[in-house]
């Protein structure tokens, strides 16, 4: 699949870019490259079950391998706990005990 | 009070929400552990940091087909997550992952026997769909705050919707108590209500017997124990009758259940005009399930408790409340089964475990699982009884010493010195000294005063401090007194 230099125009003007008769020939040029690379993408076989590379970071992964035939990449049930675990609360701007305080909700007022 | 119920039909559809039992997130690698401090178990996912991607646990999408098994569901082999957009302090993303027109499951059933009842109702279960649990938001905490624990936030979860399908609050009940069993058995979650792991919010609305357009509906909310969905439907169900039958309307609102006053009222927020903008989520391409996988696992599962209870009334010989008993739970039936087995008098196991075990285990609240005495080691005080070398009232002891002390029945009675006597001489000698202690009723037991021999035979009892085997002592009786 290829765009012509009307193609650019016709787009330029949709997305309300000015563009110089100068810059076409290279807007079509640098378009017509992304294209190409798009039908190198479509050669991928993703129908047998290409992994995304996540997969990799569990132990359990046969499990995730056997439940799926395509589609989302799945994960082990690995607990890996993330090192700012503990700081979680410091991001917000009000909190104690480990909580995030928020003012309270006007459902609870009464409570 | 008015008995609504013979001008008007209650219509009840469930919502149950159920947390799957994985170790890990839906979308991350945090820490599913229900108790740890605040915020603990939290990640760039589950807080929602920019950059961060769900990717699918593939463990949470095994326990969601195992519950859609074995509740006859169709599976769906392509399932979409959706976004369903909201605002909510626990809601870092400001939407929740769920599963939309696209679920892992639909039409499945569940069979319901209402108690009092003989007859079973098939209700239609809807959708059984995968999402993510928000965080918890504690009210009662601080003085004008709200606080939010987000270690909630992204455990997977199942919604199990039925269909309009119960008409009563005793069937509303009936309907959690078997699903909560089948999930029990299916081994995909603790299912606690009071540990939240699982959630029901009830739809109900009322009609005039005969109509066929169903009225408008309330959903209840707030409720923490079966017997409160019971008995804040049929509150609802009452409210709904007094209102139509003043020919008023009724207003489609969420109601919350007030357990310490028993009462319904209205939740003050604005739920009417829902509008989840639902849309596929972008960052998680569809679950493509490989069909094979499916099928193998359709027979990993274990004996759901509609075959377990056919299984032990053919080969056990129960009756309907014991049956009950033993199966409530795949653990009790497992040990019960370990210890009809082990001992060979089904009855005797089921007759120890619907008294002595269950007074047991709603002592200390725990589970059969990590009740100290296994199964074995019942079977074998029961061989005890049965052998007469133990009398009940005896073995009840024992089984309590076997609880605290881990020892097995043999050992316990030999140290307690309870073990039943059999042994004639012994039990003659007994005889002879409760006769002299006792001239006026043995003279009268002589002169063919039969009912006496309760009285002598407990006195014989009372001196042997239970240890005589009864059966012996009343045959030996009249042999002594000659």
């Amino acid at each position: 699949m290829a765009v012509t230099e009307t193609d650019i125009r016709k787009i330029a003007d949709l997305a309300r870019l000015s563009l110089g008769d100068e810059e076409v020939p290279a807007m079509t040029a640098q378009l017509n490259s992304i294209l190409a690379h798009m039908d190198v993408l479509t050669r991928v076989d993703t129908a047998s079950g290409t992994e995304a590379g996540s997969d990799a970071i569990t132990s359990a992964i046969a499990l995730a391998r056997d439940v799926k035939s395509a589609g989302a990449p799945l994960r082990g049930d690995a607990v890996a706990p993330f090192p700012m675990n503990a700081t979680a609360p410091m991001l917000a701007p009000d909190s104690e005990d480990g909580f995030i305080l928020v003012p309270r909700l006007s459902t609870h007022e009464d409570v | 009070m008015t008995d609504w119920s013979q001008k008007y039909e209650m219509v009840v559809g469930l919502e149950v929400h159920v947390q799957l039992k994985t170790r890990s997130k839906m979308f991350c690698g945090c820490s599913a552990d229900f108790g740890a401090p605040p915020n603990v178990n939290t990640c760039p996912v589950c807080l929602a940091l920019p950059g961060a991607l769900p990717v699918i646990n593939a463990e949470a999408v095994r326990l969601a087909l195992r519950a859609a098994i074995a509740l006859d569901f169709t599976i769906n082999l392509q399932s979409v997550f959706a976004r369903k957009n909201y605002f909510y302090p626990d809601l870092p993303k400001g939407y929740q992952i769920s599963q939309y027109d696209e679920p892992i499951a639909v039409r499945g059933t569940l069979r319901v026997r209402t108690p009092g009842e003989t007859a079973t109702h098939d209700i239609a279960i809807t959708r059984l769909h995968m999402e993510e649990d928000a965080g918890k938001s504690v009210h009662d905490r601080y003085p004008r705050k709200t606080a939010i624990d987000l270690n909630r936030a992204g455990v997977p979860l199942i919604e199990i919707v039925s269909e309009p399908d119960i008409r009563s609050a005793a069937e509303a009940g009936a309907y959690l108590r078997t699903l909560k069993q089948i999930l029990e058995y299916a081994g995909v979650s603790d299912v606690s209500m009071e540990e939240g792991s699982l959630r029901v919010d009830a739809n109900v609305s009322a009609r005039l017997h005969g109509a066929t357009e169903l009225g408008t509906k309330t959903e209840v909310k707030n409720v923490n124990s079966f017997s409160a969905v019971e008995r804040s439907l049929q509150r609802e169900f009452e409210r709904q009758c007094a209102m139509l039958d003043r020919g008023e309307v009724v207003r489609q609102e969420t109601m919350i259940w007030d357990a310490s006053r028993g009462t319904v009222r209205p939740a003050r927020s604005k739920e009417e005009s829902h509008d989840y903008r639902y849309f596929p989520d972008p960052d998680l391409p569809p679950l493509i399930l490989d069909p094979d996988y499916v099928a193998r696992l359709r027979h990993t599962l274990p004996e759901m408790p509609r075959q377990l209870r056919q299984r032990f009334a053919t080969e056990f010989g129960l009756n309907d409340a014991e049956l009950d008993a033993v199966t409530a739970e795949s653990s009790l039936a497992a040990y019960f089964e370990g210890v009809a087995r082990a001992h060979g008098d089904a009855n005797a196991a089921a007759k120890w475990m619907m008294g002595e075990l269950a007074a047991a285990l709603n002592e200390t609240g725990t589970g059969i699982r990590d009740f100290p005495v296994r199964a074995p080691q019942l079977a074998e005080l029961l061989d005890m009884v049965r052998d007469g070398k133990l009398s009940h009232t005896a073995a009840k002891g024992v089984f309590a010493t076997m609880r605290s002390s881990g020892k097995s029945a043999p050992v316990v009675a030999a140290e307690m010195a309870v073990t039943q006597v059999g042994d004639d001489s012994q039990i003659e000698q007994w005889i002879e000294e409760v006769f002299a202690e006792l001239p006026a009723e043995t003279s009268r037991f002589r002169a063919g005063e039969k009912k006496l021999t309760g009285v002598l035979v407990g006195a014989v009892m009372k001196k042997s401090k239970g240890r005589a085997d009864p059966k012996k002592v009343n045959a030996l009786l009249s042999k002594v007194a000659g």
